[in-house]
């Protein structure tokens, strides 16, 4: 590698290793948890990003995957069946069940295409959701709507994140210690999708994306190739959510609903299918923007009318809709599209 | 001579409408074996009954000397069946070196894990997929266009491409679907030696050509279909004598 | 065999207004093969602007069924013209786009529609005054109420008009001949894109009366009451055969039966085991089996994948 990406790389991480002291120092720990959530989010549009962007089979049920994660850690460390699993079992194990969970959702409907298959994974995450809200009789699993709380926090070597630790001087609160785990499995995430992207299994991909006969026609099982991108978005899915359960230690259903999984599809969409760095920005862009926007509306109604005229929610929920829409209409490919090829999207 | 590809009463119907009547023909190794007809006569239905795109509703195939029971695409290439596309049908937005190592895909084997590690099986599996790639493209002539992404290649180096692409897959039997079609005279004529080449290097070819001129200046054989049934099969200057060609292209338009 | 009764008028209710909406689905889906994503936000949008008319003039002293009726038009009016719009700013200019980029937009004007429509009605639930005959009959041990018979007999009339127009007029064969080849109906003289805008306006207006028709039957109307219902209206096209106007008949009436059976029934079924809060189960169900099985539909024909 020349030494100029050594520098590019060294300058990221120091940015990526300062940024919660500077942020938590400047805006207080409640960004910092921004932060956490936006590297979350970030690891789930990766995943996701093997499955539309790569693949171009568009799943909008791919938050069912997260919850399985998330509620497999749950179960298997609460008190709720008394089970105190530690973080690494499970996040391994969440991993593989998400992935099968990719494999069984995905085998029955590879067959449709396009639309047809957005709808049917969206019935199957809705299906996860129902099944979640309701398994809790009559054995209660689930703890149905009320969801589980008293999760135990995640530990590395003995030391639970969610309690602060003293180091050279600084203050490390619990959400400073989950951004910095955060950050390190996202970048693992984003190392092994490059080195996917850059394969035999990611050219597949990429080739039953853009033409599927011709794709089989040199010698690609597209069933396969194409369940292998369902299980590898699933199996980040599942680890993404397992780490969710932890760092919030309360898990429930309305987590994971359809507007959580269009919420995915928009970061991969807006970013840049198929373009790691353009997913990593719009993970970014859509956790931090209308946190922000959270923040910011309400104070600013106050300042220019005197009063909140717009519930700040909503009008968040509005800009979001009208930002799909324009970047859809005006930059089809994505804020940062694959600078090489403007692929399918571009036209 | 030995038999390479031996069709038996291929049959196929849409609907209530037979596409292929017990369409049987014989293609010897080494040969440029020509299938040619009028429009809509089942030449592009048997080329996808033969490659798994579509499930034949009757017929068997030999291929190599055993029966040819795949029912998938892929299947299919793998056993050494490669094929072209009447309207090319390239991997657009990936480059042509790309297109290239996409058409080894059944040959080699690196899967998740060696992605992601790159041990030194998956490098060298890669730099060898790599070379192949990069030799393929030469000998279609177009390696000066391996980082071009496909779709912005001229119309006769996206039909080079696409044979590449085919050539990737080590076919016994190569399958070119109107190859020539939408070229002009000298374009035509360099893709005349090249497939030339490609039977001096040993291999089979099956062509379907609207060409004529094409067809009986290059192939060893001709079949021709009509309404989906065999009329002919034979060296090509006694097909272009046989009265049944003549009537199934002259009077079919009269 | 009373809850089997019952369960089918239920059924039957319900499925009919699935049925409108699923209409709408397969009408834009026959003509652009397009999914509208939005369109059970319209639906959404016709119940509660429906709801606005009518409380303005619950007390005007017009006969109750006259106050739905111009709460109707009005309603009818206001998705007319969302629907164009829609159409206009956020499909059109993307025909020819891939498909995934309208699908993204549909999503888009799906939030932004029951944004709007939070911020003027409210988070809360809106009961819709009675104004209709809600009078209960019995028959064999089942109860059924007016508004059930007249939301299945107005569901009825309007899917026989539409079938009227569709098939008997010059602008029906204009719309099939737009389903059929945009580009060769362009060259018979169709105006391709007024027969789109059309077929919207009227998918958009059958959503309206469906909207009016579904919080009638609940009694409730709130901002967030289409997405299911688009969802279940979708599932319903499929099941008949999408882009096939008899097929979505058939499916939303068949839909509505299954579920309202299934919910009558899961409890015994599975010894108590799923209550009826599975309902909403059986719709994504049924879909996920009837694309997998026949992903053509009931009455849809067989299409086949072109090499």
């Amino acid at each position: 590698m020349p030494r100029k990406s050594w520098l590019g790389m060294a300058l990221i991480g120091a940015a990526l290793a300062l940024a919660p002291i500077v942020v938590g120092a400047s805006l207080g720990n409640a960004w910092v948890r921004v932060l956490d959530f936006a590297a979350l989010y970030i690891m789930l549009a990766l995943g996701l990003n093997i499955v539309v962007g790569f693949a171009g089979l568009l799943d909008l049920g791919y938050i069912a995957f997260y919850a399985v994660g998330a509620y497999l850690y749950a179960l298997l460390a609460s008190p709720h069946f008394g089970i105190h699993w530690p973080a690494w079992a499970i996040l391994p194990l969440g991993a593989a069940v998400a992935g099968l969970f990719g494999v069984l959702l995905g085998a029955p409907t590879l067959r449709l295409r396009g639309d047809y298959l957005a709808i049917v994974t969206l019935g199957f995450g809705e299906i996860i959701r129902i099944f979640l809200n309701n398994l809790n009789t009559p054995i209660n699993i689930t703890n149905g709507p009320k969801g589980i709380a008293r999760i135990d926090p995640i530990s590395v070597f003995g030391q639970p994140l969610s309690k602060p630790v003293e180091f050279l001087g600084i203050t490390f609160s619990g959400v400073m210690l989950y951004y910095y785990l955060f950050v390190v499995l996202a970048l693992g995430i984003v190392f092994v999708g490059i080195r996917l992207q850059d394969s035999r299994i990611g050219r597949a991909w990429v080739a039953i994306r853009e033409d599927e006969i011709a794709a089989k026609a040199c010698g690609i099982n597209t069933r396969n190739v194409k369940l292998l991108a369902f299980a590898m978005g699933a199996t980040f899915g599942g680890v993404s959510g397992g780490l969710f359960a932890g760092f919030q230690e309360f898990v429930s259903p309305e987590s994971f609903g359809l507007m959580e999984s269009v919420m995915v599809l928009c970061m991969v969409v807006l970013g840049g299918m198929g373009h790691i760095p353009g997913v990593v920005l719009g993970g970014l862009m859509l956790t931090v923007l209308p946190e922000a926007f959270r923040h910011g509306a309400g104070p600013m109604q106050q300042a220019m009318f005197g009063k909140v005229l717009l519930d700040p929610e909503a009008l968040r929920m509005l800009l979001f809709g009208l930002a799909l829409i324009a970047v859809m209409l005006y930059r089809p490919a994505g804020l940062w599209p694959e600078p090489r090829h403007r692929r399918e999207l571009a036209k | 001579m030995t038999v390479l590809l031996e069709a038996r009463g291929v049959t196929k119907y849409f609907g209530g409408v037979q596409a292929l009547k017990d369409v049987s023909l014989t293609i010897n190794a080494g040969e440029i074996y020509g299938l040619i007809g009028p429009n809509g006569a089942g030449k592009t239905t048997f080329f996808n009954a033969l490659t798994g795109l579509y499930q034949r509703d009757g017929g068997e195939i030999g291929f190599c000397g055993a029966a040819l029971r795949l029912s998938s695409p892929h299947e299919v290439a793998k056993a050494g069946i490669a094929r072209t596309f009447q309207n090319i049908r390239l991997f657009a937005n990936m480059t042509a070196r790309e297109n290239v190592m996409v058409g080894r895909h059944s040959r080699t084997r690196a899967g998740v894990v060696g992605a992601v590690l790159r041990d030194r099986a998956t490098r060298a599996e890669e730099a060898a997929l790599r070379r192949r790639a990069d030799e393929l493209l030469r000998y279609v002539g177009i390696e000066h266009r391996a980082d071009d992404i496909a779709r912005h290649l001229a119309y006769g180096d996206q039909r080079r491409l696409e044979i590449a692409r085919a050539l990737a897959t080590d076919p016994k039997l190569l399958a070119l679907d109107e190859p020539a079609a939408g070229m002009n005279a000298t374009e035509t004529a360099s893709l005349k030696s090249l497939i030339e080449g490609l039977r001096a290097d040993g291999l089979t070819v099956l062509l379907i050509e609207h060409d004529v001129k094409l067809v009986m200046g290059l192939c060893d054989r001709v079949a021709v279909l009509d309404y989906g049934e065999k009329i002919a099969e034979d060296v090509p200057a006694s097909v272009q004598r046989n009265p049944k060609v003549i009537e199934a292209y002259l009077g079919g338009a009269a | 065999m009373d809850i089997f009764l019952q369960q089918l008028i239920n059924g039957l209710t319900l499925g009919s207004i699935y049925a409108l909406v699923a209409l709408g689905y397969t009408m834009v889906y026959g003509i652009l093969g397009l999914i509208n994503f939005a369109h059970g936000e319209v639906v959404m949008i016709g119940a509660l602007s429906s709801l606005t008319v009518i409380r303005l003039l619950a007390d005007s002293g017009l006969p109750g069924p006259v106050v739905v009726l111009i709460g109707l038009l009005a309603a009818a009016l206001v998705c007319m013209a969302l629907g164009f719009t829609i159409e206009r700013v956020a499909y059109r200019p993307l025909r020819n786009a891939p498909r995934l980029a309208p699908l993204i937009t549909a999503i888009g004007v799906s939030i932004v529609l029951q944004q709007l429509a939070m911020l003027t009605w409210g988070r809360s639930y809106h009961s819709v005054p009675p104004l209709l005959p809600a009078a209960t009959h019995e028959v064999l041990g089942a109860t059924f109420t007016e508004v059930q018979v007249i939301i299945v007999a107005v569901a009825a009339i309007t899917m026989a008009g539409l079938m009227m127009l569709v098939n008997r007029t010059k602008l029906g064969r204009a719309m099939r001949a737009t389903a059929e080849n945009p580009a060769i109906a362009g060259l018979m003289g169709v105006d391709a894109n007024r027969i789109i805008g059309l077929t919207f306006v009227i998918g958009s207006a059958l959503a309206a009366l469906a909207g009016v028709l579904v919080s009638a039957n609940y009694g409730i109307a709130h901002y967030h009451m289409g997405f299911i219902l688009g969802l279940k209206a979708f599932t319903a096209a499929v099941l008949g055969g999408i882009g096939n106007l008899a097929g979505a008949m058939v499916g939303g009436i068949l839909l509505g039966v299954i579920e309202a059976l299934g919910a009558g029934y899961i409890g015994d079924l599975t010894g108590g085991v799923l209550g009826s809060h599975y309902q909403d189960v059986f719709a994504f169900f049924v879909l996920i089996v009837v694309l997998i099985f026949r992903p053509s539909g009931l009455m849809g024909e067989k299409l086949a994948e072109r090499a």
